[in-house]
């Protein structure tokens, strides 16, 4: 067999629960809002997280590219929008995050993480404080539905979770032309600062506009309905077509996030993994008093330092890529496997997330992956592969 | 896609274009588009003797890494030297400059592969 595209997204498909107290089940595989847009694009679309999503449109190598060097455009409406409501959202959230909210003023964003008892990561997602009686989470598309369940179970009079699967459009504008792009198309109205979130009303409709994004760029991420969603992809693209703009699939998403050196749930991710062994201790709040689930386990493990470490790795040019899976050798001895690899399109070599065993080399140190049954080196880098981004 | 009616098809998505002294292999169109940009090959080493349907190269793109498996038995000749520092010929011409290996077939008439007509009716299935 010839297996095409079978190991970065087979493995990060996760099958849509049958069965859900609250609401009506989704198709197993659901297409986006801006599917007839993808299509009169040429876009190649492949199966992820229970959605018919891009891959890619012009080349994965291409897009990269242009997000890199002016500008990309890509569909993320199948990342779970979930808002919150009520004058008790704020303890609730505080119950359940592993990051501090009420660390957040009002239309302030930060990176925080669903935790399991053992500390292990549920889910990733970004939380935007638009009010204290008003909050905004978007979640990976594989963990929606899961997570939407487990906040209703802390719903009150005083605290409302809202957001299906498939109610809503999300973008992703990013690159160093993003601003140049979105500007006139907001006639002059200012962008929120970075991590920031703002309202806008913009063709019709209230959107969300977020200066936040997964490839490393300055750029933007916008919420809206389904309708002005339409539009605003559109208007994009057009205004950013004579920038170097270009619609970018999950292909680019991909390599260009592990650049960043910005982990993906279900590889670098799981609940076997803790933020902490992720080399994400900073998003999550020790210090305040309020608990939270799996917070004593992780106080443990920032006490006796986490079993794992996750770091980062380069090979070299004219070398096979490293790829989910591969182990990760140190002398004769398997210290770790890959969680994510990639050839870096900017560096022209393989870059590789790996989590390893405690004490874990350092920065520089020399290694070995193990690739098709023989040895590559590969040196111990920061886990942001890019300087600057 | 693109289908030359000269080559035979293995389903697995690589040709084989027999010649006078042997016969060369490649991917297909189809193969080459699904893929997308390739970005690395690792191919036999000349005089290794294969089976069919045997593991013979990888090809990777940014996103995945692909087995190769040689359409028939037979013993490898040549290797495509140009592929390793221009692994996008691939993409450009798969059936042309893009090729990856030639093998002296043990059989005259190799079996199992399938026309150009009956390799592109398993693409639209």
């Amino acid at each position: 067999m010839f297996y095409l595209g079978r190991k970065r997204f087979a493995r990060t498909l996760t099958p849509v629960p049958s069965v859900l107290p609250f609401e009506t089940v989704p198709d197993p595989i659901a297409e986006s809002p801006l599917a007839s847009l993808h299509a009169a694009l040429g876009a190649r679309m492949i199966p992820f997280a229970g959605w018919n999503l891009p891959v890619e449109y012009s080349g994965l190598l291409a897009e990269h590219k242009a997000t890199r060097q002016a500008a990309g455009l890509f569909d993320i409406s199948h990342m779970g929008q979930i808002r919150a409501q009520g004058k008790d959202t704020l303890p609730c959230l505080e119950s359940i995050l592993a990051n501090d909210p009420a660390k957040l003023k009002d239309s302030e964003g930060h990176y925080s993480f669903i935790t399991n008892e053992q500390g292990g990561v549920i889910d990733d997602l970004l939380l935007y404080r638009l009010a204290s009686d008003d909050f905004f989470l978007v979640v990976n598309a594989s963990r929606h539905l899961e997570v939407l369940q487990l906040l209703k179970r802390h719903e009150s009079p005083n605290v409302r979770f809202s957001g299906n699967p498939g109610s809503a459009v999300g973008m992703a504008l990013q690159g160093p032309q993003s601003a140049a792009i979105l500007g006139p198309i907001l006639q002059g109205a200012p962008l929120p600062p970075r991590n920031h979130i703002a309202r806008f009303t913009l063709l019709g409709g209230t959107v969300l506009i977020a200066t936040t994004g997964y490839t490393g760029e300055n750029g933007y991420e916008i919420f809206s309905d389904i309708p002005t969603g339409r539009k605003i992809w559109s208007a994009i693209l057009e205004t950013g077509k004579p920038l170097g703009l270009l619609p970018c699939g999950l292909g680019s998403r991909d390599s260009l996030r592990l650049e960043a050196g910005l982990p993906l749930n279900g590889q670098d991710l799981s609940p076997e993994i803790t933020p902490l062994e992720a080399g994400l201790g900073f998003f999550v709040d020790l210090s305040r008093p309020r608990p939270f689930p799996g917070r004593s386990a992780l106080e443990l493990q920032k006490k006796s330092g986490p079993p794992r470490t996750c770091i980062g790795l380069q090979g070299q040019p004219g070398q096979p890529p490293p790829r989910h899976g591969y182990p990760v050798f140190q002398g004769s001895k398997q210290i770790g496997v890959i969680t994510s690899g990639v050839p870096s399109p900017t560096l022209g070599l393989g870059i590789a997330l790996a989590l390893v065993t405690t004490p874990a080399p350092v920065c520089g140190q020399d290694l070995e992956i193990e690739v098709r049954g023989r040895r590559i080196p590969a040196k111990v880098s920061p886990r942001k592969f890019l300087k600057g981004k | 896609m693109n289908t030359p009616d000269n080559l035979l098809y293995a389903k697995s998505h690589e040709w084989l274009r027999l010649e006078k002294d042997g016969g060369t292999v490649g991917i297909t169109d189809h193969a080459q588009s699904a893929l997308s940009d390739v970005v690395f090959v690792e191919l036999p080493k000349t005089g290794r003797k294969v089976k069919a349907g045997e593991v013979v190269a990888t090809v990777e793109s940014v996103k995945a890494a692909s087995d190769i498996y040689s359409p028939v038995a037979g013993e490898i000749t040549a290797v495509n030297t140009v592929l390793p520092n221009d692994p996008g010929l691939i993409n450009r011409e798969p059936y042309g400059q893009g090729w990856l290996f030639r093998i002296q077939p043990e059989q005259p008439k190799p079996t199992g592969l399938l026309s150009n007509t009956d390799y592109a009716a398993t693409l639209t299935r």
